[in-house]
């Protein structure tokens, strides 16, 4: 059964200042739960903001080093889910009740990506 | 470049068939929760499959539902209340339990999780009770709990989709016939009960991992299917040692998959097997697992919490030769005690042959030769042993005798190449 992660993009700047609401942090237990249960879900955590973050780049054989926040970026990664499933609809389908138990003042886009075995 | 929108907004006939994805997820649950009330499997999984018919009507019009699990347990439901007021044959089912209906159904209200559980670990005891046989009991189990369709079991047990069909009727009318209650045993033999459900898993997994004849993908797929019930078996019953076990057992397996078959289709023997391509994230999860079976284990480890340790014994190991071959031999001997099972003392006989040397393995093998007559494995391993002998010539007669006798077509391969190189090594 391949394995997905769903890399979780938020807009940090347009983001509720005061984070998730503690029912959304419920309903997040719940599905966390439920998809555990349901032996899709292998790993899922939620980032700390990118401005805490370091970029490492490497191009043309020279390294740099960026530390965030990332101000050109738009959306950046906050989180991720790592499931396996049966298949990408699957994935899909669980992507979507976690983006369901969200508030309507949210914008979250899920990228759903399948893992390449060896 | 604007990403094209593949379906409207959440449509329901998304891509890749969102409709039938929810179904498979929902349904063992839904099965479950129906079957409590109506008190029989077959009726309970008729009665879901209409609720889905309705759903396949309503959903693409009106979207799917927010929770489509609830709307279907309803919908599932009402049909079950019909149908116990309606039909005369269920007037008796109708004194049992119509105290229990409510009037009219709670609309989609949000079941609570504890009974949810309490359902699904019915079913699976349900499913896998021992009036079955064990290919019924492996059919209900991957249709009741894994979701598969018929034709999906047909082709992963590789008998006709006709057979399958019929085995499912039969089993569900043994339950019926036998009043076989929908409940999690209690008592004394609810231990024989879980042996009955972890076994059902374990042969679900190695239909999949042997794949003994065919190489159709499903077959391998079962493998999945088996890691993800014993997964979800060790979340409905955290405090039995037993089914951390298996799943560790499983999660180990798991983890060589990609390693035990080359490019060409070809087994791969567990000391040839890259093991960097050992799933590392498996293995851990079996160790975690392991150590769950360990931490609720009472007395002493029980057979899968043996199996498991030997398997991790080999995940541990980065090159073959770093595998502690001793501690493999004594978990095997351990084994053999519980289960007097001539296929471990074979096992056992490798683990001491490479802990103590192959005279010391042939001993073992020998010893248990009269009970293995028949099995490709048992001139296998022995040939094995007479090569380390240097005795080429025995090791050829007995890796000949394997080829004949297996019933894997790449195995066949395999055991004629080693004959030869026996050959080789003989002249």
């Amino acid at each position: 059964m391949p394995r997905y992660l769903s890399l979780v993009r938020i807009d940090e700047n347009n983001a509720p200042a005061a984070g998730p609401s503690p029912e959304l942090m419920q309903r997040m237990g719940e599905l966390i739960e439920e998809m555990t249960k349901a032996g899709v879900l292998l790993d899922t955590a939620g980032l700390a903001p990118s401005a805490q973050g370091t970029r490492v780049h490497y191009e043309g054989g020279q390294l740099s080093v960026t530390d965030g926040p990332f101000t050109e970026t738009k959306e950046v990664v906050g989180g991720y889910a790592l499931m396996q499933a049966k298949d990408m609809p699957e994935a899909i389908e669980w992507t979507k009740r976690f983006l369901r138990i969200h508030e309507e003042h949210w914008t979250v886009t899920c990228e759903v990506r399948e893992i390449a075995e060896g | 470049m604007t990403p094209q929108p593949t379906s409207g907004p959440d449509g329901a006939t998304g891509p890749g068939g969102a409709i039938e994805t929810v179904f498979r997820l929902e349904s063992p649950r839904v099965i479950a929760a129906v079957a409590r009330l109506v008190r029989d499997v077959g009726i309970a999984e008729e009665l879901v499959q209409d609720a889905l018919v309705a759903a396949l009507e309503q959903w693409p019009r009106d979207g799917v539902p927010g929770n489509p699990g609830a709307w279907l347990t309803t919908a599932a439901r009402r049909r079950a209340v019909d149908l116990i007021r309606r039909r005369d044959t269920y007037a008796r089912k109708l004194r049992e339990i119509g105290r229990d209906l409510p009037e009219s159904i709670p609309p989609q209200e949000p079941a609570d999780p504890d009974d949810i559980d309490d359902d699904l670990l019915r079913l699976v005891f349900t499913a896998c009770h021992p009036v079955l046989s064990a290919d019924a009991r492996i059919a209900l189990t991957l249709r009741l709990l894994g979701g598969l369709t018929t034709a999906e079991i047909a082709r992963a047990v590789l008998v006709p989709e006709a057979t399958v069909a019929q085995r499912i009727v039969r089993a569900k009318r043994t339950l019926a016939a036998k009043n076989v209650p929908f409940e999690v045993p209690r008592g004394p033999d609810r231990t024989a009960r879980l042996g009955s459900v972890l076994d059902v898993i374990y042969l679900i997994f190695n239909e999949g991992y042997a794949a003994t004849t065919g190489d159709d993908w499903l077959r391998p797929a079962l493998c999945e299917d088996a890691l993800r019930l014993a997964r979800q078996l060790a979340q409905l019953m955290p405090g039995e040692p037993e089914v951390h076990a298996l799943a560790a057992l499983l999660e180990f397996q798991a983890s060589r998959l990609a390693a035990r078959t080359a490019p060409d289709g070809e087994p791969v023997l567990l000391r040839d097997q890259d093991r960097s391509r050992w799933n590392r994230m498996l293995i851990a999860r079996g160790v975690a697992a392991l150590d769950r079976a360990g931490a609720t284990a009472a007395g002493a480890p029980g057979p899968y919490a043996l199996q498991a340790a030997i398997a991790a014994c080999h995940a541990r190991a980065y090159t073959y030769d770093q595998t502690d071959w001793a501690a493999i031999a004594t978990l095997y001997g351990l084994l053999a005690a519980r289960t007097s099972s001539p296929v471990v003392e074979l096992n056992r006989a490798v683990a001491v042959s490479m802990a103590e040397g192959p005279a010391a393995g042939l001993e073992v093998v020998d010893a248990v030769a009269d009970q293995l007559g028949g099995y490709h494995l048992l001139p296998s391993v022995r040939g094995d042993l007479l090569l380390r002998l240097g005795r080429a010539e025995e090791a050829r007669t007995e890796f000949a005798r394997a080829a004949s006798l297996t019933g894997n077509e790449r195995e066949r391969h395999l055991l004629l190449l080693r004959a030869a190189q026996a050959a080789g090594s003989a002249s």
